[in-house]
Parts: C-alpha cells; structure tokens; sequence
C-alpha cells in the first residue's frame, strides 16, 4: 500500500516536471500552430546553464534556478525574432526540418563544450534524501518540485484567465486578424509566450537534472514525452496539458515499478491508443487548424 | 484541345523517359566499373537511395509526413536478418522480397492509424510506432540481440550462384539491380493515374474526395507500398553488411532520412537518388573536418535549406543546367523542378 503512494507521490513530481518542461510547448505547437522539435533544447540550456552556475561558481541553488529561467528565454526570445519567426507561415514539414535541424545542432554544440557524459547538479543538504510521512516514503527534492511546479502552474492560470496579457494572448490565438485589428500587438505577444515558454523550460531543465538525467542527447530522449503531453493534452486550456503530464509522469514511474520489463512500451502505446481514440487529445479541441 | 486531353497529353508526355534519365542510370552503372575501390560507399548510397525513395512516395507524392519511417526499415532489416540467422529461407533474393513483405504488413496494419487525424497526429503517430518497435527490439532481445545486435549473419550467394565477396563488389551490383527494377515499378506506379490521384490528394483532399477519388484507399495503398520499399532497403541493409541493431529504428535514422529527401526535392523519384550521394558526400566531409561534431553541420544545412527555402535553393541548382539545355537544345527547362508542397 505505502508503496503504491510512494509511486504515486513519485508520479505526480514526475508529471509536474514534464508539465513545467513542455507547457512552453504547449503554447507555440498548440496555440500558435507551430512544430517546435527544439523545445528540448531549451530546457537543457537551462539545465547547463544551472550546473555551470551551481558545480563551476559555487552559486546556491535556488539562485540558479531564476537565472536558468531568464538565459532560456533570452535564448529564446533571440531565436524567436531572427529565425522562428519567419517559419510560422510556413508548411509543418519545413517546421519539422528546421527544429530537427536546431536539435542537432544544439546535441553537438553542448557535447562539444560540456562533454557527452551525464551531470549533476550539487544539491544543497536540505534537498537530499526523503522522509517518511504516515509510513509513505517522500523525498525532499521531489517534494520542492511539487510545490514550485504547483505554485508555476496556479500563476499561469491565474494570468492567462485573469490579467489583460492573458486576454491579449487568449484573442491572438483565437484569430490573430481580428485580434490585430482591435491594436493588440500579435507578434509582440507571440515573441513574450514564446520566449516564457522556453524560460519555464529552462527552469524545467534545470529541475530535471537530478530525475531526468541531463546529457547532450536530452533534447532527443524527452522530445516524445513533450510532444505526447501536448498533442494528448489538447490546447484549449492549460489544463489539459496539466493532466496528460500527470497521467503520462504517473503512467511512467507506475510502468517502470511494476512491468519494468515492458519499459517505455506503456507510454508509447497509451498515446497511440488515445491518439487514435481521440486525434485531438483527451481534453480539447483540434491542436492543428 | 479539350481539357481532358490536354492533361491526359501531358501526364502522357512526363512518363515518357528522358534522354536526361537513361544518362542518369548510365553515370550510376559506369560509377560501379569506375570506382572498384569505393563499394562498400556507393552500396550504402544506394541504399539510402532506396529508403529516401520509400518516404519520397509518401511525403513528396501522398504528403504523409512521417517521423517515424525507420520502423519500416528496421522490420526489414531484423526479417531478413532473423531469415538468414536461422536458415529458415537462405537465398538472399527470396528472403529480400520475404522481408519486404513483411514491413508490408506492418505498413498495412499501421496505415489505418496513420491516415487518421492531421499533420500532428500522424507525426506522433509514426514518430510512436518507431519508438514502439524500438522498445520492443530491446525487449525481446532473446530473438535480436538487444543492443549488440544480430551476429553472425552469414549470406548465402544470390540466386545460389554469386557469392557475397569482401569488396562488396556482387553487393553493389545486386543492390543496384534491387534499386533499379523497384525505381521502374515507383517510376510506373507514380505515373500512373493511380498516381496522379495521389498528387490530387496531396494538394487538397477535400477537392480530391469530391471529384470522386476515395482519398483513404489510396493513402492507405501508397503507405503499404512504401512500406515495402523501406522493408526492403532495410533487409539489403543486413544482406550487405551481415549485421542488424537496435539502431535500425532510431530516431536520427527517420530524422536523417528527411534531411536526405529534402536535400534531392520532394515530390520526384530522382529527389532520393540525388540526395543520397549528396548527403552522404556531406557526410564524409563532414566527419572528416570533426569526427565527432559532423551532426552540427548536418543541422546546420537543414536550418540553412529550410530558411533560404526548399524551391528557390532548387532553383539556384538547375539554373546552370536549364541555361546549358537551353542553350544546346533549344528548349525550355527540360530537368524537372520539383513540385512544392506545403
């Protein structure tokens, strides 16, 4: 019994994470229309960009954590106004082909500079090891990603639902031409979401290291998990990419606890059963117009 | 001149073959007489040439764009591998067309979901199903060998008369053979009014369901025959190199794959043939500038094609031979300019 919540409490940290990292995501591929394979790298430059500050300077974590956040978005934001958003017109192929491309690229430029072997972030104390609440086994570091990811995903809907940004962006989605015709700024507000996006998965990155694992190849390995969360998730709420996180973080730790022999099979075969079941993910409307 | 005719004219016209096709065929067959130390190259590059064929039928002809066409390439390489392992059909032609058939199956089976759904769900979905045969391969790896692979392949000679030799020599030569009857029967199939449709499809299948074409049926056909394609490539993966892994289905391979049909164009069968040699020149230059690093020049040229533009980079390419053809013969563009497809 304890076990099973222990996999539980293990799940939820996990789906929480996935959520941070690909929530981004969920914004230029679901609302925005546009195939972002390169999301990955985000996150990891986030991730590096952490372990430098943290092994390399002696920073302390938690003051990390903000500047792995702000040098993934300006990363992004760069990116975003010289070279994505030139792309957005055009077809999902040339989009595919360009992200791949940015995948690569990023795969052997941080294997040149950093080495191809896995690293870790020197954690403080408090974060180590867990402790046992009515007999459940809860590690503290899963626990910190809980709250922060909680705490990231309540900010989000409350801005998205209730500031004036959130309505400008909610109305650029829904119909950009009508949208710029009222004055609100379209491109403006897609380079911000954009480059906040990549900044939470630079944070997500960041995070990651110690559950994930993060090498060069992180963009590739997790790129699936993005992608599942956001085409299952669907696109019209925040919401729903939260729960298909969940759902995929719980599905993962239960999977590789009780059939590890059957390994990243669960997962792949329950996106292709919803994808089938439903092609426009379980919560939503159609992600691709 | 109706209408009708005119098209069925200039459908006509473009199966007819080129003097500009028989000296293609001609450079590739002199390329095996005149580089007898480069076999083992120019038999990848066929190769190659044959899987970017495959995903040319689907992506440049049905506009499918599938992440995941390894899986089919894999199935073969693992069938014609786990054939000749355990002697269960030793000629290597039979066990080619047996494993061809195979990926056929499962091009078939995984057909019906592909076709469901838009652009995004077909990408997870083919991008799915090659990560599930992956997991699978490592699963079983009592039957292939998990992460070493398939060892000790041994094949038997082609047709029980010409042995495998160490130089690749019968390997190139049956691997072109393979290559040029399967190019035939794409170069018939594509010019055909089954194919036409295909193309009719790719550019508004709305439009194509209403002037009557049943738009799932032959996608779902065009999916199955490129299967078999991408089977075959992959079992003449193994017969010519006697091994088969894990990394049969990896991502890169699918990924690598559309770098190399985007290279040669879409939407015209030379588009593979072309991008193949390119590619793979790339490829040498590359890792002999950085051993280890040639996959960022690899992203680069992708990020450099897509940003200057798939057509208008085409363009730049057939400037100088349009202007020789113009020039010699008198007439306009002669070599094809591939079709867009957005």
């Amino acid at each position: 019994m304890t076990a099973i919540l222990t996999n539980l409490f293990d799940g939820v940290a996990y789906g929480m994470l996935l959520f941070v990292l690909a929530c981004g995501l969920a914004v230029t591929l679901g609302l925005m229309n546009f195939v972002n394979l390169a999301h990955g790298a985000f996150a990891m430059a986030g991730g590096y960009v952490c372990m430098v500050l943290v092994n390399r300077m002696g920073w302390p974590f938690f003051a990390a954590l903000p500047l792995a956040f702000v040098s993934s978005a300006a990363i992004g934001i760069v990116l975003e106004r010289t070279l994505y958003r030139h792309l957005y017109a055009r077809s999902h192929l040339d989009q595919v082909l360009f992200t791949i491309g940015l995948t690569f690229m990023s795969v052997a430029a941080v294997d040149y500079i950093q080495g191809s072997s896995r690293v870790f972030i020197n954690l403080p104390a408090a974060l180590q090891g867990q402790f046992d609440l009515f007999g459940v086994g809860i590690g503290r570091y899963r626990l910190m990603i809980i709250v922060i990811c909680g705490l990231l995903t309540i900010g989000l809907q409350l801005v998205l639902a209730k500031t004036r940004f959130g309505s400008r962006l909610r109305a650029a989605v829904d119909d950009p031409r009508a949208a710029s015709g009222l004055g609100i700024n379209v491109p403006q507000v897609f380079a911000f979401t954009f480059a906040f996006g990549c900044g939470l998965a630079g944070l997500g990155g960041a995070l990651s290291a110690e559950i994930l694992g993060l090498d060069p190849y992180f963009p590739l390995k997790f790129m699936i998990y993005f992608l599942i969360v956001v085409t299952v998730g669907g696109s019209s709420s925040i919401t729903g990419p939260f729960l298909a996180s969940l759902l995929l973080g719980i599905g993962d730790v239960a999977g590789k606890y009780y059939v590890p022999k059957m390994g990243p099979f669960v997962i792949y075969t329950m996106m292709i059963v919803i994808l089938i079941w439903r092609p426009n993910g379980l919560f939503g409307r159609t992600a691709a117009r | 001149m109706s209408a009708a005719s005119d098209v069925g004219h200039s459908a006509q016209r473009q199966a007819r073959w080129h003097f500009g096709e028989v000296a293609f065929w001609l450079v590739v067959l002199a390329c095996g007489f005149a580089f007898p130390s480069r076999y083992l190259i120019m038999t990848d590059i066929l190769r190659l040439a044959l899987f970017t064929m495959s995903l040319d039928l689907i992506l440049g002809y049905a506009g499918i764009v599938s992440l995941g066409h390894a899986a089919f390439f894999g199935v073969g390489a693992y069938a014609a591998g786990l054939l000749a392992l355990h002697g269960i059909i030793n000629e290597p032609v039979l066990a080619l067309v047996v494993a061809g058939l195979a990926a056929m199956v499962l091009g078939f089976a995984t057909s019906f979901l592909v076709i469901r759904g838009v652009d995004l769900t077909r990408l997870m979905v083919t991008l799915g199903i090659a990560l599930l045969l992956e997991a699978l391969a490592e699963r079983f790896s009592n039957i292939t060998g998990g992460t070493d692979g398939l060892q000790g392949i041994e094949m038997q000679p082609i047709l029980g008369q010409i042995p495998f030799d160490m130089f690749g020599k019968a390997g190139f030569f049956y691997s072109l053979t393979v290559l040029f009857l399967l190019f035939l029967f794409a170069r018939r199939v594509v010019h055909s009014p089954f194919g036409l449709s295909l193309r009719a499809i790719k550019n508004n299948p709305l439009r194509a369901a209403a002037i009557g074409i049943p738009v799932n049926r032959r996608l779902i056909a065009i999916y199955t025959l490129a299967a078999f394609y991408a089977g075959i490539a992959g079992a003449l993966f193994t017969q010519t190199t006697a091994i088969a892994s894990l990394d049969v289905f990896a991502f890169e391979r699918s990924a690598d794959l559309m770098l190399v049909l985007v290279i040669g164009g879409t939407g015209y069968l030379y588009g593979g043939l072309i991008g193949a040699v390119i590619f793979r020149m790339l490829q040498e230059l590359f890792s002999t500038i950085t051993p280890q690093y040639w996959q960022f020049w690899i992203g680069l040229v992708l990020v450099v094609i897509v940003l200057v533009g798939r057509q208008r980079l085409h363009r730049w390419v057939l400037y100088v031979p349009n202007l020789v053809i113009k020039q010699v013969a008198g007439r306009k563009a002669v070599v094809a300019v591939p079709e867009s497809d957005s």
